[in-house]
């Protein structure tokens, strides 16, 4: 009998050498038990960060560049901290600061980090595809922090972890089952990275998935992604297991794509009142940073039994310190780990 | 001038542009034909055994956006139309005059004029002396033209001049900065996208003012099924149009995008596969009069790039013939088509002596082997840079030997 992983199984092999990828560039080349094994070894990390002291030294010695072209906050500090507690130097690497500015191409500034012998770098861009080009470029691994509209993997890699740890929480009476999950994506799905992300891992996992979004925002040929489309919000949350939430991304709109940020909320906010039509247990997320009042009333995020979203970002640290951990052991020569 | 003996092309299979090809021989005087089919040498006459393979004129490219002399003859290309859309665009006479003196004497540039000064929109510039100075039909360009009050009175200009109107049809206003067709693959791969019907939207809009004007109106490329239909229905109502395209949209569709190669960036974007289809029932039925390669060679520094960020284009000259041939292999077109489309049509809309073996027409004649199998390699390219979507792909056909005027191009 082979000892190769079945794609569609959500078992992985024992005994390591259970990622089979050089980057963790996005969803779409990930198999279940790949998503699995990543959330898997995120608990871990997990349980160490809420521990006193929160120090590994599992990438000791090693280096992490975070390369973002594109600002950030949430998601910089999150990979930053996940750098550190496993041991490693991190360096941190802004556009405003870095070579592009003065005109040097992304492909030489891949070459460039590569001449530095980094073990890992960690990359958003504002353009679709960006990490891909860089991850061709370089030796090391290359982590997506997010690329143009296309993919950011650690998010919904994140949002599972949150939605794992909730389903198997006391205060869900729903089973451990991705498979039996009822979501609603609602927001700018247009111009959403982490809309992408996570309608590839939901339905890979085989969760129901609704995405929800004025006309505009919504693209063309959703549904060959599995998805229900819905532009009537109330129907869509209509008894769903967890209501995803996205920001409005104006600095993405070339013009204008909705008529104000009042009726915006009027058709498509998450408040107190719609919320009622979710399933009596729903679970609300958000990647942020949110427009409170706008796509989410101040009074549902800040809900302390039924809002993941500061959750969300506690999952952030620990499962970006599983894809740092897992995506440097072949070079580290971790036992079991062969190479590619 | 040198002067040159008559030249004799024989044992070749001459496809002279009205029919199937059939054996014959071609005699040359000058830089003229004289004589084609049951033709006999003269004493003095040069001599060039073609050797069973086809004779056919030398392919008329429609619209390119860089001379590229290498790069042509490689391809059987002996008279290329140049866009406007050049450093500085050809919207003075002096630019279209040295256009149209550049490649001389053994690749002839038809100059395109600019329809508005710089490309820009606004203003209409000298089409009359543009055209006393070689200019042969009139642009936009890349653009597509946004104001019809402008595109009207630039169509009745050039419509009282002769002078053909190609038209970009994409509606600006949809694509905005799209760089892809909206559809699965734009929506997977998170590219900013436009709808299809940006394509028919402008057509529409186009064919409406071409009747208003009483111009002849070329559309460069028609990619979309809905596009081809109104084509074809304006065609029917007799509507004085024609439309062209170029290899990509018929041997590619979007999902050639995967994996954001942006030698696959192209302008208008590729298309889904059903629209691919209708472009291949299009070049059968006669809907589309022309195939070019739209030759838009881009080094690393504009293609190296995010999918977003990089320059749309193709290097197309060398693969024109062979990508063609394919269609013919593939039994959508016979040889005779495929003289009208790259030859034929070419040159009656760019109103030149030449696109057919036939006494009196200038010589440009290409010898092809349509069979001879190669494989385009980006790194090999006669081409000024290697952006194309074929690298790599073997392909059969191309031109063994080549005549401007008479003259053999040595290679």
């Amino acid at each position: 009998m082979s000892d190769a992983p079945n794609p569609s199984s959500t078992r992985y092999p024992a005994g390591g050498d259970a990622f089979p990828h050089k980057d963790l560039i996005g969803i779409a080349p990930l198999a279940p038990w790949e998503i699995h094994y990543l959330l898997d070894e995120a608990e871990q990390w997990v349980a160490l960060n809420r521990q006193p002291a929160k120090h590994a030294d599992a990438l000791a010695g090693l280096t992490i560049i975070n390369a973002f072209f594109e600002n950030s906050t949430r998601t910089l500090l999150s990979f930053e901290i996940a750098g550190k507690r496993l041991g490693a130097d991190v360096v941190n690497m802004h556009a405003a600061q870095s070579s592009v500015k003065k005109g040097e191409t992304l492909i030489d500034t891949a070459t460039t980090l590569n001449a530095m012998r980094a073990d890992a770098i960690v990359i958003r861009h504002s353009s679709s595809g960006a990490v891909q080009l860089i991850a061709d470029k370089v030796d090391c691994p290359v982590l997506n922090a997010g690329d143009g509209q296309h993919e950011h993997p650690t998010q919904a890699l994140l949002d599972a972890l949150t939605m794992r740890f909730w389903l198997r929480s006391d205060s869900c009476p729903l089973s451990d089952e991705f498979a039996k999950l009822k979501i609603a994506i609602c927001g700018d799905i247009m111009h959403s990275r982490v809309a992408r992300s996570n309608i590839l891992l939901l339905t890979t996992l085989g969760a129901e998935v609704r995405v929800c979004a004025p006309p505009a925002l919504m693209p063309a040929a959703i549904e060959h992604m599995k998805v229900t489309p819905f532009s009537d919000f109330n129907a869509a949350i209509d008894g769903v297991d967890v209501v995803m939430m996205l920001r409005l991304q104006n600095e993405r709109m070339a013009g204008p794509f909705i008529p104000s940020a009042r009726e915006y909320r009027h058709l498509f906010g998450l408040t107190p009142e719609r919320l009622k039509r979710a399933a009596p247990h729903a679970l609300v997320m958000h990647p942020g940073p949110m427009n409170r009042g706008v796509e989410i009333d101040s009074s549902v995020a800040d809900m302390l039994e039924r809002s993941a979203i500061t959750r969300q970002v506690e999952m952030g640290v620990a499962l970006r310190m599983a894809c740092l951990d897992v995506v440097t052991r072949r070079a580290r020569g971790v036992e079991g780990w062969n190479s590619l | 001038m040198i002067p040159r003996e008559p030249l004799i092309i024989t044992g070749g299979k001459l496809l002279t542009g009205s029919g199937a090809p059939s054996a014959g021989s071609i005699r040359c005087e000058g830089d003229r034909i004289v004589a084609a089919g049951e033709v006999e040498a003269q004493p003095g006459d040069r001599t060039h055994d073609a050797r069973g393979k086809i004779v056919m004129p030398g392919i008329i490219d429609l619209g390119v956006f860089e001379i590229d002399k290498p790069a042509f003859h490689f391809g059987g290309i002996t008279r290329a139309a140049l866009m406007p859309d050049q450093n500085p665009p050809l919207d003075y006479p002096a630019r279209v005059r040295f256009a149209a003196s550049y490649g001389k004497p053994d690749l002839w540039v038809h100059p395109i004029a600019a329809a508005t000064r710089g490309l820009a929109g606004s203003e209409l510039p000298e089409l009359g002396l543009m055209q006393e100075a070689g200019a042969r039909a009139v642009s936009s360009g890349r653009q597509w033209l946004g104001d019809s009050g402008i595109m009207l009175r630039m169509m009745q200009y050039a419509a009282m001049l002769g002078l053909p109107v190609i038209s970009h049809a994409e509606d600006a206003g949809l694509t905005g900065g799209a760089v892809a067709t909206a559809g699965e693959m734009a929506t997977r791969l998170g590219l900013p996208s436009a709808p299809a019907e940006a394509e028919s939207l402008a057509i529409m809009r186009d064919i409406a003012l071409a009747e208003m004007a009483g111009a002849h109106l070329h559309i460069r490329q028609v990619t979309t099924a809905a596009g081809l239909d109104l084509v074809r229905a304006a065609k029917a109502r007799g509507v004085r149009l024609t439309c062209g395209v170029t290899p990509a949209y018929f041997m590619l569709s979007d999902i050639a995008t995967a994996g954001f190669l942006t030698f696959t960036r192209l302008s208008p974007p590729l298309r889904s596969e059903a629209d691919r289809l209708a472009v291949r029932i299009a070049l059968a039925d006669g809907t589309i009069d022309t195939i070019a390669s739209g030759h838009d060679p881009r080094g690393p520094e504009d293609k190296r790039l995010p999918f977003v960020d990089a320059a749309p284009g193709m290097a197309g000259a060398e693969t024109l013939l062979p990508l063609t041939l394919s269609l013919v292999r593939d039994g959508v077109i016979d040889m005779a088509r495929m003289c009208e489309l790259l030859c034929v049509n070419p040159a009656r809309i760019l109103g030149v002596e030449a696109g057919r073996l036939e006494a009196g027409l200038e010589a440009d004649i290409a010898v092809i082997d349509p069979d001879r199998p190669w494989i385009v390699d980006s790194d090999r390219m006669e081409a000024q840079a290697g952006n194309t979507p074929f690298d790599k792909q073997p392909v059969q056909g191309r031109a063994i030997a080549l005549f401007k005027g008479g003259q053999k191009i040595e290679g």
